[in-house]
């Protein structure tokens, strides 16, 4: 533990900046993923293991499309509509068949699914890890702020991530969609007796969870290596946040996130050692004070 | 009404007990049977990791060591015997490693094992081994303590690995003498957080001080391994204010700790010193490598610049599209060319003990030596006089210049002294 040097860093501007910066960088690109694990569990109650695999999905097309377009807005749309048909497919064929069922089978088809991905990755991309490289308009020295650190690729992150988070909960919640969304988490047989196809929503959910899954790992491609099997850490991730927000709560994922994103910033200044811990020790404390998570709902 | 012992299992009987017996004894007598039923070829067994993120390992070694035993098979074999290698993946987990090792030598008759697993594995092949006596040569755990710890010693059990301690001594002295031009002793260090990343960033360190006594560490990140997001471990790094930095991250990990840290301009506020930033792997996937780190050499076409590492590189790449060239293949080729040697020089008996006698101090014609020799010490079982060094990093090929080969007299005359300080003399 090295409370003196976190609260020297609490005393420096430039510190506070730069970790606070790297604190919702780690926030935001969690709460994409997130987002879409929670959105799938409060709609279509299945605990979604393969999100990860989507996640690395997500990053991997979109590595692939920039190779020879060097877009990346290309590969970013790229990645998450990518993503977005595959989750399509993989609930209809797949998830569709055992929803209501034991979480223990819903856990064996997502297993199975993120080890045949991890294959197929290895069999199409090798087993070596890729790099995407930084875009040319990203290629810039970082901006001072208050004596602290913040990279302007970073900056760009933090805002579209920030966009997403606020089409998502517009969607949710102010439009027509996002109504029947919200009734069929509450009462799915009642929606379908009112004439709604909730086979097609029930796909268009686990789509949307896979496109913002997939925007995460399209996003996040330049600065991170790609492997097969990458998905495995960012998944354990967004559980967490996902228990501390409370399962089903889109805002609850956001505000998880961004407590995760702090805990880990300001975390490996005073508890280098204990950064991971610090993530499982707010999760063991908001199930003893908050069983249901800090914005879920108890169950009636 | 259900049966309380619906489920349990039942008692097991004496026949029962007479049958397993029958199946115990019949499976530790396999590797006879099964070697003797075998006997158009001779069976290497390599457990190594071919899943997940760090398929590359067994990827490398197999390739690495295939390399060799195609060219004896090719040449006729030892005494009209081909080798076969049996590659099995043990998934990175030692359990799994121990298991697997069992199942090549007593299922499928494996007589010989090049073990390409990590440290954490390789510690517990080598008990194993000690108890089957097959000739066991670790091509990858780089763990000092593996051979140098008499404790561990097994006597049928070699290194084709480079060692930690003999990059911590030239990496150190090094190090030590790039600060000590510059005038920048203030270091921080960042390195994986498992038994690899922990003892080699000690060594090096240790030894640079040794060397250069001013240097201090100001603090140190221990990021976990593949973990997906080092923006914690960069701005931790850059808080600290140092004035220089070493790190023992390496592939994945490395490159997206140079990324990150490019963003925010880490590498023109310090020096940096990174052991394993010298493989293909990274240097061609860090797609803008800055100019002027100093990179350790693990394997390199021009390291040492020679005609034979040449050849080996154009028909390694040659021969192995869907992966780079990297530290682990030289190891393997260098652990299978060993092997061959010895069954040479043992007219392809595969005996652990006979087979150990002879490698025990041999010297082979290598590419990787510093003199064009490797030689497998014999006090402790372990190879010396392969290339330790480090150069200055260029964006492209061969992405490093300035080389500097550490001199092996030193590097035996430190480590003779770590070993004393540390019991293992």
């Amino acid at each position: 533990m090295k409370l003196e040097a976190l609260l020297a860093c609490f005393g420096q501007m430039s510190c506070v900046v730069t970790q606070s910066t790297s604190a919702l960088i780690i926030g935001m690109l969690l709460f994409l993923v997130a987002s879409g694990v929670t959105l799938i569990f409060g709609v279509l109650n299945v605990v979604n293991f393969a999100h990860g695999t989507l996640y690395m999905l997500g990053a991997y097309i979109a590595y692939t499309v920039y190779q020879p377009t060097e877009s990346y807005f290309l590969a970013v749309l790229a990645g998450a509509i990518g993503v977005g048909i595959f989750g399509i497919l993989f609930e209809r064929f797949l998830i569709s068949k055992v929803y209501g069922q034991d979480v223990l089978m819903q856990l064996l088809v997502c297993y199975g699914v993120v080890l045949v991905m991890d294959d197929l990755v290895k069999i199409i991309w090798g087993v070596d890890f890729r790099k995407m490289s930084m875009p040319v308009a990203f290629r810039l020295p970082p901006i001072r702020l208050g004596g602290g650190l913040v990279p302007p690729f970073y900056l760009f992150l933090i805002i579209v991530s920030m966009v997403i988070g606020l089409v998502l909960w517009f969607v949710i919640t102010k439009t027509r969609y996002g109504k029947m969304i919200r009734a069929a988490a509450v009462n799915p047989s009642m929606v379908s007796a009112l004439g709604i196809r909730t086979p097609v929503l029930f796909a268009s959910v686990f789509g949307l969870g896979a496109v913002l899954a997939g925007a995460a790992g399209a996003l996040a491609a330049p600065v991170r290596a790609l492997t097969p099997g990458m998905g495995f850490s960012i998944v354990i991730e967004s559980f967490i946040v996902t228990v501390i927000g409370g399962m089903g709560s889109i805002g609850g994922a956001f505000a998880a996130a961004i407590l995760l994103g702090f805990a880990r910033s300001f975390g490996s200044v005073g508890f280098p050692l204990f950064v991971d811990g610090l993530m499982f020790l707010i999760m063991g404390l908001v199930l003893i004070f908050k069983p249901a998570g800090l914005f879920g709902r108890a169950p009636r | 009404m259900q049966s309380i012992n619906k489920g349990l299992p039942r008692a097991i009987g004496r026949r029962g007990i007479m049958t397993g017996a029958a199946v115990a004894a019949s499976g530790l007598a396999m590797p006879n049977i099964v070697a003797a039923q075998n006997k158009g070829a001779i069976k290497v067994g390599m457990p190594s990791v071919f899943s997940g993120v760090f398929a590359l390992l067994g990827q490398s070694s197999a390739a690495g060591a295939r390399m060799e035993i195609d060219k004896i098979n090719a040449a006729g074999g030892i005494n009209g015997l081909k080798l076969e290698l049996i590659t099995r993946d043990s998934k990175g987990k030692p359990d799994e490693a121990t298991k697997v090792v069992r199942d090549l030598v007593n299922s499928e008759g494996c007589e010989i094992i090049l073990d390409a697993e990590t440290s954490a594995s390789a510690f517990a092949v080598q008990e194993l081994v000690r108890e089957l006596g097959v000739l066991c040569i670790h091509t990858n755990s780089e763990t000092t303590s593996l051979t140098a710890n008499p404790k561990l010693f097994a006597p049928t059990c070699f290194r084709s690995a480079r060692q930690g301690i003999h990059d911590a001594i030239g990496g150190g002295r090094y190090a030590a003498d790039i600060v000590t031009k510059k005038n920048l002793f203030k270091f921080v260090t960042a390195a994986p957080d498992y038994a690899y990343g922990r003892e080699n960033t000690a060594s090096f360190m240790e030894y640079a001080k040794i060397f250069q006594p001013k240097i201090e560490v100001l603090d140190q990140a221990w990021p976990k391994l593949f973990q997906p997001d080092f923006t914690e471990v960069v701005t931790k790094i850059i808080n600290a204010k140092p004035q220089a930095l070493y790190t023992a991250l390496f592939a994945g990990d490395l490159v997206a700790l140079i990324d990150q840290g490019l963003l925010y301009g880490m590498f023109d506020k310090m020096e940096t010193f990174s052991v394993n930033l010298g493989d293909y792997g990274v240097l061609t996937e860090v797609k803008q490598l800055p100019s002027g780190l100093h990179s350790g050499t693990r394997y390199n076409r021009i390291v040492p610049e020679t005609a034979e590492n040449q050849a080996f590189y154009t028909e390694y790449t040659a021969k192995n599209k869907d992966h780079k060239i990297c530290n682990w293949s030289w190891e393997n080729a260098t652990g299978a060319t060993f092997m061959i040697e010895a069954l040479k020089k043992t007219e392809g008996n595969t005996d652990g003990k006979k087979l150990a006698e002879v490698i025990k101090g041999m010297t082979i014609k290598s590419p990787f030596g510093t003199k064009g020799t490797l030689t497998m010490r014999a006090s402790d079982h372990t190879v010396i006089d392969y290339v330790v060094g480090y150069g200055v990093t260029i964006p492209k090929d061969p992405f490093i210049k300035d080389v500097y080969m550490a001199d092996w007299g030193p590097i035996i005359e430190h480590e003779a002294d770590w070993k004393k300080r540390n019991g293992f003399g």
